[in-house]
């Protein structure tokens, strides 16, 4: 093999006293495709940062060839070959296809050359297969579409090496495959890649190599990803072994949520049309479906933001008559919402106070309408300890932690007040293996103590290893539940689809 | 009421839209560039005013109109470079920096004046700028008097406003400003500068905010007094919104403010003498309060306006 295309050397940075890499050591040939494994903050994405050019590195060196390199910012890194995909993409929503790809291109007697764009466009469609029409505007392209975008961007300036961080998270199944065959293709050309992933399976199926990363150390290098386990994999990742969490037998108790004909007006998404379930204490109810069929509704409605037209709904034994979330709390409702960050926390305000939030008034954290700070930052730091909540302290920006402990914190912030009922939206949702197990153990811990839980998901495998009972949403309507045992995937794909639900109706 | 009507639509009448439309519009595409960019600037109103003073003293003391305009538009470029270190360099509030500006500017324009041209009852006054008639289109009938012999700032202002949408959609630096004001980490990871960019789309504003001072002072008015801007500022504001940020738009807004503006100033003027004057100054502030009302609800601002850019922020 040729020297290596690029190589960072004993790279180092710290964000205050998180130190999200120590002395990392990585190369990428050309034709290679990386694979860089690691849990959520291990370190991941900053190492592809420092990369970029977006930070800089305490310490350590960037050799591109075999020259070493300063990259102070992404025109370096661009200028040295260095291409990007961004988790969250770089993209202007009101500007179209071809403007995104021209920014920071020179243009041609002082204007913008459309002509020269268009012809390295089509040059680009005709190498790799990918294209798009130029002048529509990015806000009209799928998620699919604005990755290929990103992905043509970093092509379209030249890119020998391409850097996608975690690609696979925003995609659907299908969508995956084809960006592996353009990944694929690419690496045949002799682009070096670097593919960002905690799914061991797509990283077993793309890479030639791995390199893992662990609290931002390199935990073990892996030569044949094909040939290795993704047990072994998860073991370098998490520093131990990952066992199946254990499911004792259901014992379910009374009833303590029921929905008896919840019909919605006109929401964001799909209405509820006369859905009626029920959740026992002791049980996990899944909710399957193709997003979109009306879930974000329900569980708007369950949590009290959204007044349902018809129906009534009661939780433990009391029929709900205000519909506001701090009269459903009170009645022993917690919920953790699909989106951590717009509806979850507020990212701007520091971690404890987002951790107390809906309890706020409540006399554990304020007294005669004053605040009590000394309450709230004890909570907070009795959660991060009990929940290994990894971040510099409880008055850290919300924001600035990364998905997996945001997603333990607004864990930790409603299990502490034993709820009686507890209705979560995609729970693991980007989350590794390791922040999705643990997740996982701390629902069927609450199942076992007697809390009602409702689990809304698009990951099959996840509600078929939790629920007791899984009902699928069609359309705002309930289209058939079925129990843990008879559940399949091909069962619950064949109902989601809306096959048997005429035979409902009927 | 026929006579009325008569007196307000002369030629006169179209005329006086385009002569109070003109330092609307420079204001206008000057406060735009800067939005475009992501950065508001309510510095606006001062730094037309205190360009207005620079440009009217050099003016009157080197007795070179030109000279003015130059010192006019430095003037507004200073201001806005000193907007942009606040704002754009150090990241602090735009609202308050661009309150600040205004009103640094403003009291720096009364006590320069103060200074230099003391305390006088009648304010001294200049030769200002003369109409220039432009062979053979000044011929037209109704538009040549009206719009082809104005003064050579006008005709700038005219010019102005394909050229900055000339430099906004076509040129890669115009690019550049739409990107950062829209998603300045976009720019930024295609190795644009997000800080260069937006000084020089505030600079560039302050000099066409600077144009504005100058006409006020050196064309419409020849004289400098401490109502000269009297809100022009703040209208442009306004104006950017009501034009959704666009430079064709926004100079129809100039256009149609200046049009009520015209209009409210022949009423004054005409036989409605029993409505007493100032209901009448109201008018075009109501017209652009309705029209903001109506009209901008779907208008979407840059996404990055406001929005300090921190590249090392996670």
């Amino acid at each position: 093999m040729s020297a290596p295309l690029i190589e960072m050397r004993g790279i180092t940075k710290s964000f205050g006293a998180v130190k999200a890499n120590e002395a990392v050591d990585l190369s990428v040939a050309p034709g290679e495709i990386l694979g860089l494994l690691g849990e959520n903050g291990a370190g991941k994405t900053t190492l592809m940062n420092v990369l970029f050019g977006a930070y800089a590195p305490d310490a350590g060196d960037i050799l591109v060839e075999g020259k070493p390199v300063a990259i102070r910012n992404s025109a370096d890194a661009l200028a040295a070959g260095i291409g990007m995909v961004h988790q969250h993409f770089h993209l202007a929503p009101r500007l179209t296809v071809l403007e995104n790809l021209l920014i920071g291109i020179p243009g041609k007697s002082g204007r913008i050359d459309r002509a020269g764009g268009l012809a390295r466009l089509a040059e680009i469609g005709r190498q790799h297969g990918l294209s798009l029409d130029p002048n529509l505007p990015v806000s009209a392209l799928s998620v699919g579409e604005q990755q290929r975008l990103e992905i043509m961007k970093a092509l379209f300036r030249g890119a020998k090496l391409l850097i996608l961080d975690e690609p696979t998270a925003v995609l659907a199944p299908s969508e995956v495959d084809g960006l592996f065959a353009a990944l694929r293709s690419m690496a045949g050309q002799g682009l070096g890649i670097i593919f960002i992933s905690h799914k061991l399976n797509e990283v077993r199926a793309l890479t030639h190599r791995c390199v893992v990363l662990r609290h931002g150390k390199v935990a073990g290098r892996v030569d044949d990803p094909a040939n290795t386990t993704s047990a072994a994999m998860a073991e370098l990742m998490c520093g131990h072994e990952i066992v199946p969490p254990t499911k004792a037998a259901s014992a379910p108790g009374a009833s303590v949520l029921t929905l008896d004909r919840i019909s919605t007006a006109g929401h964001a998404g799909t209405p509820l049309r006369d859905v009626s379930l029920f959740v026992r204490s002791g049980e996990i109810l899944g909710i399957a479906g193709v997003s979109g069929n009306g879930q974000r509704a329900l569980a708007d409605v369950i949590s009290g933001m959204l007044p349902p037209r018809a129906g009534t709904m009661t939780i433990t034994g009391k029929t709900v008559t205000q519909f506001a979330p701090r009269e459903l709390q009170a009645l022993g409702l917690g919920r953790i919402p699909e989106d951590r960050m717009t509806t979850g926390l507020v990212t701007n305000l520091p971690l404890a106070d987002s951790m107390v939030l809906p309890r706020i008034g409540t006399k554990a954290f304020s007294r005669k309408g004053l605040l009590n700070p000394a309450a709230i930052r004890a909570f907070a730091e009795e959660q991060i300890k009990a929940y290994d909540i990894r971040c510099p302290g409880p008055m850290v920006r919300a924001g600035a932690l990364s998905g997996g402990n945001l997603q333990k914190a607004l864990l930790a912030r409603e299990l502490a007040f034993d709820p009686k009922v507890l209705i979560v939206s995609q729970p693991t949702r980007g989350l590794d293996i390791g922040a999705a197990r643990f997740i996982h153990e701390k629902f069927l811990a609450m199942r076992a103590k007697g809390c009602g839980i409702i689990v809304i998901g698009e990951d099959l495998e996840e509600l078929l290893m939790l629920s007791d009972r899984i009902a699928v949403m069609y359309e705002g309507r309930i289209a058939g539940t079925l129990s843990g045992a008879e559940a399949t995937v091909a069962k619950l794909g064949l109902m989601m689809t809306g096959a048997g639900h005429t035979e409902k109706a009927a | 009421m026929t006579a009325v009507f008569e007196q307000i639509f002369q030629v006169g009448f179209l005329a006086a839209i385009i002569r109070i439309a003109t330092p609307l519009a420079f204001a206008t595409l000057g406060e735009m560039f800067s939005e475009r960019a992501g950065v508001l600037n309510l510095g606006i109103e001062g730094i037309i005013l205190l360009s207005a003073m620079t440009g009217f003293t050099a003016a009157s003391l080197s007795g070179s109109l030109w000279l003015g305009v130059l010192v006019a538009v430095l003037t507004g470029m200073l201001m806005g470079a000193v907007h942009a270190l606040f704002t754009v360099a150090l990241g602090l509030s735009q609202h308050v920096c661009g309150i600040g500006v205004t009103l640094f500017s403003s009291g720096l324009a009364y006590f320069l004046y103060r200074l230099i041209f003391g305390q006088q009852s009648v304010p001294p006054s200049i030769k200002g700028f003369k109409p220039v008639a432009i062979p053979l289109l000044s011929d037209i009938p109704i538009l040549g008097p009206a719009v082809f012999s104005q003064f050579t700032l006008v005709y700038l202002a005219i010019i102005a406003v394909p050229l900055a949408a000339f430099v906004l959609y076509r040129t890669p630096w115009g690019l550049s400003v739409r990107m950062v004001g829209e998603n300045p980490r976009a720019a930024d990871s295609a190795g644009v500068s997000v800080i260069a960019t937006r000084f020089q789309a505030v600079i560039l504003g302050g000099a066409l905010m600077g144009l504005a001072g100058a006409f006020l002072t050196m064309a419409q008015f020849n004289a400098f007094t401490f109502g000269v801007v009297s809100g022009r500022g703040w209208v442009a504001i306004a104006l950017v919104v009501f034009g959704r940020w666009d430079p064709w738009r926004s100079a129809g807004a100039a256009l149609l403010f200046a049009f009520v503006d015209a209009l409210q100033l022949r009423m004054q003027a005409s036989g409605l003498g029993h409505i007493p004057y100032e209901a009448f100054l109201m008018l075009p502030f109501i017209f652009t309060i309705v029209a903001m009302a109506f009209m901008s609800r779907n208008a979407v601002a840059p996404s990055a306006l406001l929005k300090p850019f921190r590249r090392e922020e996670r």
